[in-house]
């Protein structure tokens, strides 16, 4: 009966989605809103049909941002983690840090950034992705670094495992659940210090500054057309985050 | 690497004068968990130690496997020390939770003690099967821990332990966990799969019936402090289904009983 | 999504020590790389991949803390030092934020409680909510400055910093409506059927259990909602330029940047501060609440 279940759980979301779309256009449409409030969602579709590739490429020029500022935080998140979980200094250094970081607009650091870098350049905002991936893969890779069962503890101990086999049988394998929860976050983070990060002025490419020209044209429907191209690459990040997950840890039924 | 039966000669388990005080943490007191514990199990023996709770049975367990170091005394199993035995794992140890690693298969948890020391992986594949067998769950070698229910976990525990043909198993209250039913489904395999290693075993529980139906003999303990008060020799022939129906089976668990209430005339 | 705010264990003199040590170092790291990289930067073929270290990238520490005392408009007296521009810019900042907070977290917890009441809401409602935490938002920043002067709500025209405000409240909404759910549908099976046979009301059981059992959960989602307040609001005045806010003065002195390059860094520790200093409020909540966090708490 998978079938029925997943049938239940959709259409609820589905259904008030398509309503909520049906009264938007109708409240724009029968009180003339004007676009630049809102533009009617049959407009937007039809700035993202037209414009197809430009955007596109946009979206494609703020991904590539995402993707090296991801892999780069995530290696660097993951031998952070690695370390900590074997030098206690370490460990107090960073996560107090990583708390205190946490609270802080990190994407504020992009005119530093800009002057140091040549503004002409992407690694600006590659290093805010980074940063922002790093704390959530660190803070989580830990915590699952931190823990282990106790009668998985005591049956290594019993098998007079050394310490690193035991990490490498036990404490690797069960810090994977904790591991994925954090690239989650740091998917979707990336997505959104990459779009913020253009805000900030530097190079012309990527989805924040179409956005913003858009704005300044007056071309509402557009802009909103652009929103959605970058709501979509936030997704795509996501999904492909739950998609890992689910092909790394085969024996987990649910995600948490 | 072969994996050989240990040297049946010396006594399974030796244990002479062993105490254990914990340290006091915080404001409370030290505690006096065990005191003079004298036992000695012979090689094929099964022995059960039961109590009440805080008697140091399960804390007596462990300084056996060298998970706990004794204040005083001398603990040898299988005549070395502890410390070696264990490295030499010479003993398999069964825990109340089944502590099966859940990304493993059912097999790949067998095995889990044949590759941390070498055994290459033919060897390994042919002993997991062997005694996924002799614990009656072949079908499931492939399937993961989270679909086999409480029992058949626990079962898959057991041939764990038994994985490197051990000539002590250790274990704490590993039916636990289970229904009565199911519990004494577990007695009835575990004394099949005994006969058939003869290896001598230290078993923890607290209930009388199940230590009367398993064990050569009974190992009475009383708290505050731990130390044993009673040894009781269950003869009752041999172990079927019919025994727990016997006199003789009630005879024995009266004679517990009186034990653990510190009223038995020996 | 179980976001966590991260937690030490050691005594607070501890981890203040560690964290003055890790400041330390990060200031050792930059002089350091001042001294030994060289003053173009490094680069691999054509890009830079290393940053320049001459004094205009990278500007001296003592420069940096300097700049505080600066005037603001360098000669011209009775303008205002950099220090108290910042302040006043995060202070007006922080109130817009606050503002988006306070409506963001009303809106958040009153949709969790419709969710718990009827599980349709829910079922329509929570999948948007979550994967809204997944998808830059934030971008819609830009399109709601316009709607100042062009929009009038109840009577009162739209103000641009409305929009700033609306913007901190759209994000300090979402994690407090999966949080504030979580909460109150958290009571085991074993503690509603409890008050199922002391005939509760719906209203009672949410008073009396649900709210007391939602607070583990709803104290680090305000932290969370509190840190996108404040991103929420200096993003929302980079990308619509609304004078008097700390994003503005970030732009600005950003722009001045070629001849004043350490001028920039006073209002992004600004923005720092401000940061901190609204998660600090949200975590004193914790502080108040302590006779209803579970003895390890959930964060």
């Amino acid at each position: 009966m998978r079938a029925r279940s997943v049938f239940s759980a959709v259409w609820p979301p589905v259904l008030f989605g398509v309503a909520f779309l049906a009264l938007w256009e109708w409240f724009v449409e029968a009180r003339d809103v004007k676009p630049f409030v809102l533009p009617k969602p049959t407009a937007i579709w039809e700035q993202l049909r037209d414009n197809h590739d430009v955007i596109l490429e946009a979206t494609w020029a703020t991904a590539q941002n995402a993707l090296v500022g991801l892999a780069v935080g995530l290696v660097c998140g993951l031998l952070a983690a690695l370390l900590a979980s074997r030098l206690r200094t370490l460990d107090e250094m960073l996560t107090p840090l990583a708390a205190a970081v946490a609270a802080i607009p990190i994407v504020a650091l992009t005119p530093i950034f800009n002057t140091m870098f040549a503004s002409t350049s992407s690694i600006p905002r590659r290093l805010i992705v980074a940063i922002a991936v790093f704390f959530p893969i660190f803070i989580n890779t830990l915590r699952g670094l931190r823990q282990i069962e106790p009668v998985h503890a005591e049956l290594m101990h019993s098998y007079a495992a050394s310490p690193w086999t035991t990490t490498r049988v036990v404490r690797l394998p069960s810090a994977l659940p904790f591991f994925f929860t954090g690239l989650r976050v740091a998917c979707s983070a990336a997505v959104i210090a990459a779009v913020v990060s253009e805000y900030f002025g530097g190079l012309q490419k990527g989805l924040g500054p179409a956005i913003t020209s858009a704005a300044a044209a007056s071309a509402y429907p557009r802009a909103w057309a652009i929103v959605c191209a970058a709501i979509a690459l936030g997704l795509a990040f996501y999904l492909a985050a739950l998609l890992a997950e689910r092909l790394a840890m085969p024996w987990r039924r649910s995600t948490v | 690497m072969s994996v050989e039966p240990a040297a049946t000669a010396a006594a399974a388990v030796n244990l002479a004068g062993v105490g254990k005080t914990f340290a006091a943490r915080g404001r409370g007191s030290a505690t006096e968990a065990l005191t003079g514990v004298d036992l000695t199990i012979a090689p094929g023996e099964f022995v059960s130690l039961i109590g009440p709770s805080g008697c140091g049975k399960s804390t007596l367990l462990r300084i056996v496997a060298d998970l706990v170091e004794p204040t005083v005394g001398e603990v040898l199993v299988n005549g070395k020390p502890a410390r070696r035995a264990r490295l030499d794992q010479d003993y398999g140890i069964a825990f109340q939770q089944s502590g099966l690693l859940e990304w493993r298969t059912v097999r790949g948890n067998v095995e889990l003690p044949l590759g941390l020391h070498g055994a290459d992986k033919r060897e390994r594949r042919s002993r997991a099967d062997e005694l996924l067998a002799l614990v009656g769950l072949e079908e499931f070698a492939d399937h993961r821990p989270s679909q086999l229910s409480g029992g058949m976990q626990q079962r898959v525990a057991i041939a764990r332990a038994l994985a490197r043909r051990p000539a002590l198993l250790l274990k704490d209250e590993p039916f636990g966990a289970l229904d009565e039913m199911t519990r004494e489904r577990m007695q009835s395999e575990l004394i099949r799969i005994c006969a058939e290693t003869s290896a001598a075993v230290l078993f923890v529980t607290h209930s009388i019936p199940e230590a009367v139906y398993l064990s050569n003999r009974v190992v009475v303990m009383s708290a505050r402090p731990g130390r044993i008060t009673d040894i009781v020799d269950v003869a009752i022939g041999e172990r079927d289904e019919d025994v727990r129906e016997a006199d003789a089976f009630f005879g024995a668990i009266t004679e517990v009983r009186e034990a653990l209430r510190g009223r038995r005339v020996a | 999504m179980t976001l966590r705010w991260p937690t030490s264990s050691a005594p607070a003199l501890r981890r203040a020590a560690m964290i003055a040590l890790a400041v330390v170092l990060l200031a050792l790291l930059w002089e350091g790389y001042k001294l030994v990289f060289p003053e173009d930067g490094v680069h691999i073929g054509d890009s830079l991949v290393l940053p320049r270290s001459d004094d205009a990238s990278m500007p001296h520490l003592k420069e940096i803390v300097s700049v505080f005392g600066q005037d603001e408009v360098s000669g011209s007296a009775g303008s205002s030092t950099v220090f108290s521009s910042v302040v006043s810019a995060v202070w007006y900042s922080l109130r817009l934020a606050a503002a988006g907070f306070a409506v963001g977290v009303a809106v958040g917890f009153l949709l969790a409680v419709a969710m718990q009441r009827a599980r349709i809401v829910e079922r329509a409602l929570l999948p948007y909510v979550v994967l809204s935490q997944t998808v830059p938002l934030i971008a819609l920043a830009p399109l709601v400055y316009g709607w100042s002067g062009n929009l009038t709500l109840f009577g009162a025209d739209w103000q641009p910093w409305m929009s700033v405000s609306l913007i901190s409240a759209y994000l300090a909404f979402f994690p407090v409506a999966i949080g504030a759910l979580r909460g109150l549908e958290s009571p085991p099976p074993v503690q509603t059927e409890l008050l199922s046979c002391y005939a509760a009301s719906w209203w009672q059981t949410l008073v009396r259990l649900r709210l007391p059992s939602s607070v583990p959960y709803l104290v680090p989602a305000l932290k969370l909602a509190a840190a996108a307040a404040v991103i929420g609001a200096i993003v929302a005045e980079i990308s619509t330029g609304l004078p008097g806010g700390i994003g503005r003065l970030i732009i600005s002195y950003a722009q001045q940047a070629t001849g004043d390059p350490a001028k920039v860094y006073a209002p992004i520790a600004g923005a720092a501060v401000m940061g901190l200093f609204a998660v600090g409020v949200v975590s004193l909540l914790d502080v108040g609440l302590r006779r209803y966090q579970t003895p390890e708490g959930v964060s």
